[in-house]
This record gives C-alpha cells, sequence and structure tokens, in this order.
C-alpha cells in the first residue's frame, strides 16, 4: 500500500517535471525511438557480426575469425564485381549530375512551349517501375544491337547508361528544388560587374547549387552502387557487378564471405557520404 | 551644370512586357554628367523597368538609350560602364566582404596590389574598413547595402544605378543613408540614377527628379520647381499634399484668367499668357492657405467653410474645412510655439484664404 502510493507520488512529480516540448523524456517517444533503430540496425549489425562468424553454414555463433575477409579479398570475381560496381558509381554519378543540372537549370530558367510535359517525362524514371525499366532497358539495347566482348571499362558501358537514365531524375529534382530559392538578382549582379555568362555560372550559380549537387550525386551514388534489377537486365556474364555477384552467391549458401563483402561494402559507402557530407558542411554558406 | 553634356540619354523609350503591358512608354530624358537624378513614381509605373533597360538586363522594345555617346543596343551588362545597387543588395553570400568588392576586378582581370589597395579604398569609403574577411551573413542590413555600394563604386562606373536602395532600411537609418549616399556622390563625383518611390527621399537627396506615371514621365525638374511648379493633376497630387480643385477658364486675359472653380466660385488669377484650355485644374498647397475667423481681405482669394477636422502632428495641425457639395480644402498651420494656441474647433465656420499668385493652373 504504501510503495504503490510513494510510486504514484514520484510518477506523479516526474510527469509534472516533463515540459510540453521534452519529447525526449516521455516513455513512449523513447520506445519508439529504440523500435526504430532496432529494427533498422538489427540486421545490420548481425550482418556485420556474422562476417567474422567461425562456420560455414553460417546460422550459429562458432567463435571469431578474420579468415573470410581474407577469403572474400582472394575472391577475384567477387573484387571483380566490387570494382565494377564502384566503376560504373563513379562514372554514372559524374554524368548524371552534370546532365541532372542542366535539365535542373533548363526547367527553372526557361519557359518553352511543351516545358510540362517535358518536366513530366524527364522525372518519369523515378516512378516507372525498376522492373519495367530493366526489360525495358534489355529490349534497347538487344534491338540497337548493343556491341558485345568489348574490353573493360567499355564493356560497362550498357549499364552505365541505363543507371545514368535513373539516376539523374533525382539530381534534377534536388537541383531544381534547390534553385528554386536562388535570387536572381545575384546573377545579374555579377554580370552587372562585367562578369562573362560562363564566369556568372561558375562563380555564382556552382556555388549556390552545390549543396543540392552534392545531395543529388550522394543519391545518384548510392542508388547506382546497389542497383540489382536494372544491372541484372543489363549485364552480361563478363560484366558482373557487387549486387549481381551477391545473389548469385548466396543462391548457393549464405557464407560469412558474403557478409565479409557487405560489410566492406557498407563501410566504403558511409565513409563516403560521410566525406561528402563534411565536404559540404565545410563551404556552405548559410543563406540570404 | 546646365552646359553639362548627357552622361545618358534615353530617347523615345518603349519597353513592352507581351502584347499588353507597356511597362516603359515613350520614355525621353537626358542625365547630365554628375548630376544626382531620381526617378519617382507610384509602385509599378516602370521605374525599375526603365533602371534595368540602363544596366542592360531589359532590352528596348523601341527607342535607343545612349550612355556616354555610345548607342547601348547589343552591348552586353557586363560591357556597359554602369554599375547597379540592387535592391535586395544580392551581395554574394558564399564570399567574404573583400572577396564582394574584389569580384568585379577578379572577373576584368584587375589583380595584385592595384586590386587590394582599390578594395580597401572602397571599403573606407562606405566605412566599412576592417569588414573585409566577415562573411554577408555576419553583417546588418546596412552594412550589407555598403558592401553592395562599395561593390560597384571599386568599379569606378561612369553613372551609378541604385533601385529603391534604402527601402529595406528602417526609418532612422534610411536618413542617415540618404545623407550617406548625397556625400558619397559629392566625394566621387559619379552621375547618380536613384528609383524611389518615396517623394521626401527624393526629393531631399536628388538634384533633378523625373516623375512617372504608368510608364510615361509627366515632369522632369529640381525638387523646388517640382514643388512649387507642378505641371500637371498628377504630379501635383504626388509631390506633397496639395489642394486639388476642378475649373473652367472663363475669361482670358493676356496675363489675367478668370476661373469658375467648383467649390469656390468665380476667381481671378495672374494667369499663364496664352493660357486657353477649356477645364483645367486650380490647386493650392495647405501650408499656403491660411486660416482666419474674419475676411481676410483684398488680394487673398477666400472661401468660408466649416471646419470638419482637425489633426495634430506635432510640428504641425492639419485643418480640413467642408466648403459644401463635397469639397473640402486642407491647411497646414505651423505650432511654432509652445503656447500656440488652437484657432479653431470642429464645426466652427472659418475662411480659409490664400494669396492669388499661390494659386496653381494645372492644365494635364
Ligand atoms: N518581366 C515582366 N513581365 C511582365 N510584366 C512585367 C515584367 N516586369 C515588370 N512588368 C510590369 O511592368 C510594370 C512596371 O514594372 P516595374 O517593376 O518597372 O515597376 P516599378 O515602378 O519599379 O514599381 P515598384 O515601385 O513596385 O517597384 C508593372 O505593371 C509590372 O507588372
Ligand atoms: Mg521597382
Amino acid at each position: 500500500m504504501s510503495t504503490t502510493s510513494a510510486g504514484l507520488e514520484s510518477r506523479r512529480r516526474t510527469k509534472a517535471g516533463i515540459g510540453p516540448l521534452d519529447y525526449s523524456r516521455r516513455l513512449w517517444i523513447r520506445l519508439v525511438l529504440i523500435g526504430t533503430f532496432l529494427f533498422l540496425y538489427a540486421p545490420i549489425v548481425t550482418l556485420i557480426a556474422f562476417s567474422f562468424n567461425d562456420s560455414r553454414r553460417n546460422i550459429v555463433w562458432r567463435g571469431f575469425t578474420m579468415k573470410y575477409y581474407e577469403k572474400a579479398l582472394n575472391n577475384d570475381g567477387l573484387i571483380e564485381a566490387f570494382v565494377n560496381s564502384l566503376t560504373i558509381a563513379f562514372v554514372s554519378t559524374i554524368v548524371s549530375v552534370i546532365l541532372g543540372a542542366m535539365v535542373a537549370i533548363l526547367l527553372w530558367r526557361f519557359r518553352f512551349p511543351g516545358q510540362a510535359p517535358y518536366e513530366g517525362t524527364v522525372m518519369l524514371p523515378i516512378v516507372i517501375p525498376e522492373i519495367c525499366m530493366g526489360v525495358a532497358m534489355l529490349a534497347f539495347f538487344a534491338r540497337i544491337g548493343w556491341p558485345a566482348g568489348l574490353p573493360w571499362p567499355l564493356n560497362l558501358g550498357s549499364i552505365i547508361i541505363a543507371h545514368i537514365s535513373f539516376s539523374f531524375p533525382f539530381v534534377a529534382v534536388v537541383v531544381r528544388a534547390r534553385l528554386a530559392g536562388f535570387n536572381r538578382e545575384l546573377e545579374e549582379a555579377a554580370r552587372d560587374l562585367g562578369a562573362s555568362q560562363w564566369q556568372t555560372f561558375r562563380d555564382v550559380m556552382i556555388p549556390y547549387m552545390r549543396p543540392g549537387l552534392v545531395a543529388g550525386g550522394l543519391l545518384a551514388f548510392t542508388l547506382s552502387l546497389d542497383d540489382f534489377v536494372i544491372t541484372f537486365f543489363t549485364s552480361g556474364p563478363d560484366t558482373v557487378t557487387f549486387p549481381v555477384k551477391v545473389y548469385s552467391m548466396v543462391r548457393f549458401s549464405v557464407t560469412p564471405e558474403v557478409n565479409a563483402a557487405s560489410t566492406v561494402l557498407i563501410i566504403v559507402t558511409v565513409l563516403l557520404t560521410a566525406i561528402a557530407l563534411w565536404l559540404q558542411n565545410r563551404t556552405q554558406p548559410k543563406d540570404m | 551644370m546646365n552646359e553639362a553634356s548627357p552622361i545618358i540619354r534615353i530617347d523615345n523609350v518603349t519597353k513592352r512586357f507581351g502584347q499588353s503591358v507597356v511597362a516603359v512608354s515613350e520614355v525621353g530624358l537626358e542625365i547630365r554628367e554628375g548630376e544626382f537624378f531620381a526617378l519617382l513614381g507610384p509602385s509599378g509605373c516602370g521605374k525599375t523597368t526603365l533602371l534595368r533597360m540602363l544596366a542592360g538586363f531589359e532590352i528596348p522594345t523601341e527607342g535607343e538609350i545612349y550612355i556616354d555617346g555610345q548607342p547601348m543596343t547589343g552591348v552586353q551588362p557586363n560591357r556597359r560602364p554602369v554599375n547597379m545597387v540592387f535592391q535586395s543588395y544580392a551581395v554574394f553570400p558564399h564570399m567574404t566582404v573583400f572577396d564582394n568588392v574584389a569580384y568585379g576586378m577578379k572577373v576584368t582581370g584587375v589583380a595584385g596590389p592595384e586590386m587590394r589597395e582599390r578594395v580597401e579604398e572602397a571599403l573606407e569609403l562606405v566605412q566599412l574598413a576592417g569588414f573585409g574577411d566577415r562573411k554577408p551573413d555576419q553583417l546588418s542590413g546596412g552594412q550589407r547595402q555598403r558592401v553592395a555600394l562599395a561593390r560597384a563604386l571599386v568599379k569606378r562606373p561612369k553613372v551609378l544605378l541604385l533601385d529603391e536602395p534604402l527601402s529595406a532600411l528602417d526609418a532612422k537609418l534610411r536618413e542617415a543613408m540618404q545623407m550617406e549616399l548625397v556625400r558619397l556622390q559629392h566625394t566621387v563625383g559619379i552621375t547618380f540614377v536613384v528609383v524611389t518611390h518615396d517623394q521626401s527621399e527624393a526629393l531631399s537627396m536628388a538634384d533633378r527628379i523625373a516623375v512617372m506615371d504608368r510608364g510615361a514621365v509627366k515632369q522632369v525638374a529640381p525638387p523646388a520647381d517640382l514643388y512649387e511648379f507642378p505641371n500637371s493633376r498628377f504630379v501635383a497630387d504626388f509631390i506633397g499634399r496639395m489642394n486639388l480643385f476642378e475649373g473652367k477658364v472663363v475669361n482670358a486675359n493676356p496675363d489675367r484668367l478668370t476661373l469658375a472653380v467648383d467649390g469656390i466660385g468665380t476667381i481671378e488669377v495672374p494667369g499663364p499668357p496664352g493660357t486657353a484650355m477649356d477645364s483645367v485644374g486650380v490647386a493650392v498647397r495647405p501650408e499656403k492657405t491660411r486660416i482666419s475667423g474674419l475676411h481676410p481681405g483684398n488680394g487673398q482669394i477666400a472661401i468660408e467653410g466649416v471646419v470638419e477636422a482637425i489633426a495634430y502632428q506635432g510640428n504641425e495641425s492639419h485643418i480640413v474645412l467642408d466648403l459644401g457639395d463635397g469639397a473640402r480644402i486642407a491647411a497646414t498651420l505651423q505650432n511654432s510655439s509652445r503656447t500656440t494656441t488652437p484657432v479653431a474647433a470642429i464645426g466652427d465656420r472659418l475662411w480659409a484664404s490664400w494669396a492669388a499668385a499661390d494659386t496653381l493652373i494645372l492644365s494635364d
């Protein structure tokens, strides 16, 4: 009896002590937070943990080992796929950023007949189901007779084109949103001070668009790196990417080797993202 | 200054947006070298459009603009000998104050010690010496505007264009900056063209003012002429306060006009020779209108009315008399002593009067 009343007492006290905006001190918010983290990160943590598992079947924990990292590093097929994936991601990101930025500027700057349909068409790859894009790409490359058996890295051409086609609209959307807040007088001021069109673009527009370019580039990079469906349809036997390779490995059995390779990929992406964000924060002034 | 050659000649310029919007219509203007020139007019009258045509951001639909004798058709904004201070200031947010001011020289190939010297000089001129390393987001609005000024002045333009340069500042700072701009203009000797919709700003700063209405220039004159001798009802009403009546010329002698004025009756004023228009505007400034209990006597135009409103404004009071038939006349009285007693109360019957020579006859 006395304990209950004491408990109530303290409950009431804490309740009264929580301000209306002290959300982090409310129990249910904490539960949601913990639940979210569990849901998001438990699989990833498990993946990383089991990459050190000393067991071929990789179902129960049998002790710590690094040997699957070694094995993965010595797996030429896996390394080749990894290099392919990074190459594709880099090239398609660079092209996507340039193309996406150009589309964004075109849509923002100019009024031309058919603008609305054009905008819709450009953004279409964002909403078209990936599987359809994949089939379309397959049909397209077969129809135009895309040459097979080119030397590396030219043999990645078809995959790179496919990746550009679905990632540049994302860049365009992000950069366009950024441009919506641009003060045209900044551009005119540069022109007025004697800058040519190109100098104005380089010195005023690009610095302003930079956060959009970085964010769009990150999106394009990660989209390309982990794309499976479209790549699957456009890759040949000698142009295997990392996701496709992992898929083929997993079809036989989930070994710690797959986990090890995936862990390396996670680390690479997280590092690249962190660097990009750091660069962006360092150079980004407040908007006015 | 009258003989000075025009640095800017606007020759019959019209600007249309699309088919229907005429932003600037058949404007002809000459702006003299070293002049502080103001473009004044209500919102939407085309001031900004005219200024942007001078800077090269809009292209005249018809007519030609000459700057320093050169026709400007086909000359890009970066090749014109003018610089602009934008309404939003448009200070580059990602550059320091120094880099902002240096930018105009960097792109045109002025570098090294000469550039540094000129930047320091310009920052000094606008009293921002020592602010070079700051980013624009660490400056106040007034300081940002000084950066915009320095950035334009450092280019040593023939003409400096300013679009509503003071509209974003609070009242105190605005007054200080008005003086500052005039001082600056005297120091550098560059022609200033300022756009404003604030008549008191234009009157206090400019050597000459062009008043615009719906795309057209109504009058170009020095401030005092504009105030005392407006040439149209629009200018008379726009600059300061004005008692405006409608009337008819009933008899025109070479130097005297007899007018029948609605709400006042028949009056006789010294008229401009040769005025023979039918209906005219008849106007008098409130501060030239006197209020008295008795008829002021001969030589004055006088009418009787009932006090309708009295507005006390500290330095002066405004009294409005109802003349019947919806006609009103306002008079401004200076409260020139602390003990000035109110001359009237609402409902009193009083005389409003003014010297015949202070009557304005407006044909337009
Ligand atoms: N790019 C444009 N397209 C269509 N109409 C325009 C354009 N720019 C200006 N106008 C029109 O031209 C007219 C004059 O505009 P302007 O901006 O020159 O006015 P303003 O005198 O500067 O007014 P404010 O004091 O409000 O700035 C306005 O009716 C405006 O709607
Ligand atoms: Mg304007």
